[in-house]
């Protein structure tokens, strides 16, 4: 396996010193892990802060920035950050309004972020949680660890940073998040497994001409397996999946995400199929981002993730934002 | 009876046996989960190491604690908060003794389960780590090596089990037809436990 990378054990701090050197909005502490937007704590706001895994790029650090999250704590490769790295970030970003952990329902995830909010708060900072888990292929969440979280937490931190620019204080802040999450839904598909730096090979063993219809984003196989299938195939599985859970009533937003490995040739073919299966099913497309976000490596696939929004989520959602991977209104 | 030095000895066993063993508890996660575990835990472990070293506690509580403080603040994922969980309230169930019996040790870790099955929500048959040390704290009242023999097959016997915590879950039956790469790594640190045990001249 060929990756542009030095050795395995430094991918994720050889990446941050790239982040550092690239983004001088951004302020990157690579020993510790935690990557802060240069002008934090901003008085009289609440402070977002997200983390998770790396390798999926450009989530989280891509997002960190005026109009969404205040710092990320990148971990391990697909290896939930640890609370210390959690609490450093709190601590940073915090200008005594309050800190909202915006958390992936993973069970490391959740355990690492859970200790993190204890500590910062045994430190006097006032802490909020907002769980994403917004994955439908996990059909049955009382045998499982729960829905996962993938795409949903591009709006979800989208939304509730522009909730938090505005000045709103920390439990409305989190009422959003957790207005946005509860409105939206993913669904992940792959065309080829990924390859950790660290393994140096495949993760799963996917054969020419077949998919994984159901994956996460840490190169854990999907629910199921079919033959190959067409991109117009693909969405209608996709689209249905989500909407016969959401059930919209109103508009949608709509994330057309690319895995990591495939091109927006692909991703736009895609993204116009989701947009064909949604007119049939009479949901109208309020707004649409196509592209890579929230990725899994090297991994070839496409997620779909809809929000349901009414117009102060729509409102929040065309605020101005200037992060590395996001930017706009500014 | 068994002091501070016997701990560190489990301890640096443990990280040993992690580092002989990880590309195979990697392999195993590869096929249910996100092929880090082995990776992981070798990090922890060498820092657990590196830890005791630099200032070795005085007793077996507190060589526990420390180990567990450094595999919270080094491993992540799921495995950080779940060892550490672990190791931290076995070493506060033993309270400051100097030395402490293989059946204090057994109480004691008895504990530490309980914490993790508390902290991850899981339990028995749920082919996690619990399936390993549930039957090695059990056994561990008869002797360290049935303490051993136990957790490798409560490891061996999450092959057929479904998953429904972890990452694993998500695979719902397709989880099936492979081992636990958590069950299979606390095999190893009860393994490691026997091993120090009969170096130490059959302390069972």
């Amino acid at each position: 396996m060929r990756m542009l990378i030095n050795v395995p054990e430094t991918v994720v701090a050889d990446a941050l010193r790239g982040i550092a050197a690239s983004h001088p909005g951004l302020t990157v502490d690579v020993e510790n892990r935690v990557v802060v937007r240069r002008d934090a704590p901003v008085a009289g706001k609440v402070a977002l802060v997200s983390g998770g895994g790396s390798g999926h790029e450009p989530l989280h650090a891509g997002f960190v920035g005026p109009g969404m999250l205040s710092a990320a704590c990148p971990g391990e490769v697909f290896t939930s950050p640890v609370p210390d790295q959690m609490v450093r970030a709190a601590a940073a970003v915090d200008s005594g309004e309050g800190v909202l952990f915006v958390v992936k329902n993973y069970t490391g995830d959740v355990l690492n972020f859970e200790m993190a909010a204890e500590l910062a708060e045994e430190e006097g900072l006032r802490v909020e949680q907002v769980l994403v888990d917004d994955d439908v292929a996990v059909t049955d969440s009382l045998y499982t660890a729960g829905r996962r979280g993938t795409g949903a937490t591009l709006f979800v931190e989208k939304i509730a940073g522009a909730a938090a620019d505005e000045g709103a204080p920390l439990d409305r802040v989190a009422a959003i998040a957790r207005r946005v999450n509860e409105s939206s839904r993913s669904f992940g598909v792959a065309l080829s497994s990924v390859t950790t730096p660290a393994k140096g090979s495949p993760t799963f063993d996917l054969p020419a001409g077949e998919l994984e219809l159901g994956i996460g984003i840490h190169g854990e196989p999907g629910r199921e397996r079919r033959a190959m299938m067409t991109s117009g195939e693909i969405a209608d599985f996709a689209v249905n999946a989500v909407l016969d859970d959401l059930r919209p009533s109103g508009p949608v937003l709509a994330l057309v995400n690319g895995m990591g490995a495939t091109p927006l040739l692909e991703l736009y073919g895609f993204g116009g199929e989701v947009h064909r299966v949604l007119r049939e099913r009479g949901v109208v497309v309020a707004r649409t981002l196509v592209g890579n976000y929230v990725t899994s490596l090297d991994m070839a696939g496409c997620s779909v993730t809809l929000c349901q929004v009414d117009e102060e989520l729509l409102r929040l959602w065309d605020a101005p934002v200037e992060t590395p991977a996001l930017r706009w209104g500014r | 009876m068994l002091d501070a030095g016997f701990f560190h000895r489990w301890m640096t066993a443990a990280a040993v046996l992690v580092d002989r063993e990880a590309a195979h508890l990697t392999e195993l996660d590869s096929a249910i989960g996100d092929a880090d575990h082995g990776s992981n835990l070798q990090r922890g472990f060498a820092a657990v190491s590196a830890a005791l070293a630099k200032e070795p506690p005085q007793t077996p509580g507190a060589v526990l604690a420390l180990a567990g403080r450094q595999l919270i603040s080094t491993v992540g994922g799921a495995s950080g908060p779940l060892y550490g969980t672990l190791l931290r309230r076995t070493g506060k169930a033993l309270g400051d003794a100097a030395a402490v019996s293989p059946a204090d040790l057994a109480r004691a870790l008895g504990e530490g389960v309980a914490a993790v099955s508390q902290l991850g929500g899981a339990q028995a048959g749920d082919k996690t780590m619990l399936d390993a040390l549930l039957p090695a704290v059990e056994a561990l009242g008869t002797s360290f090596a049935a303490g051993r023999d136990a957790a490798a097959a409560g490891a061996e016997a999450t092959v057929p089990l479904r998953a429904r915590k972890g990452r694993a879950s998500y695979l719902g039956e397709r989880s099936v037809g492979h081992q636990d790469p958590g069950a299979t790594s606390a095999a190893l640190l009860i393994a490691a436990l026997a091993d120090t045990a009969e170096t130490d001249g059959g302390a069972a």
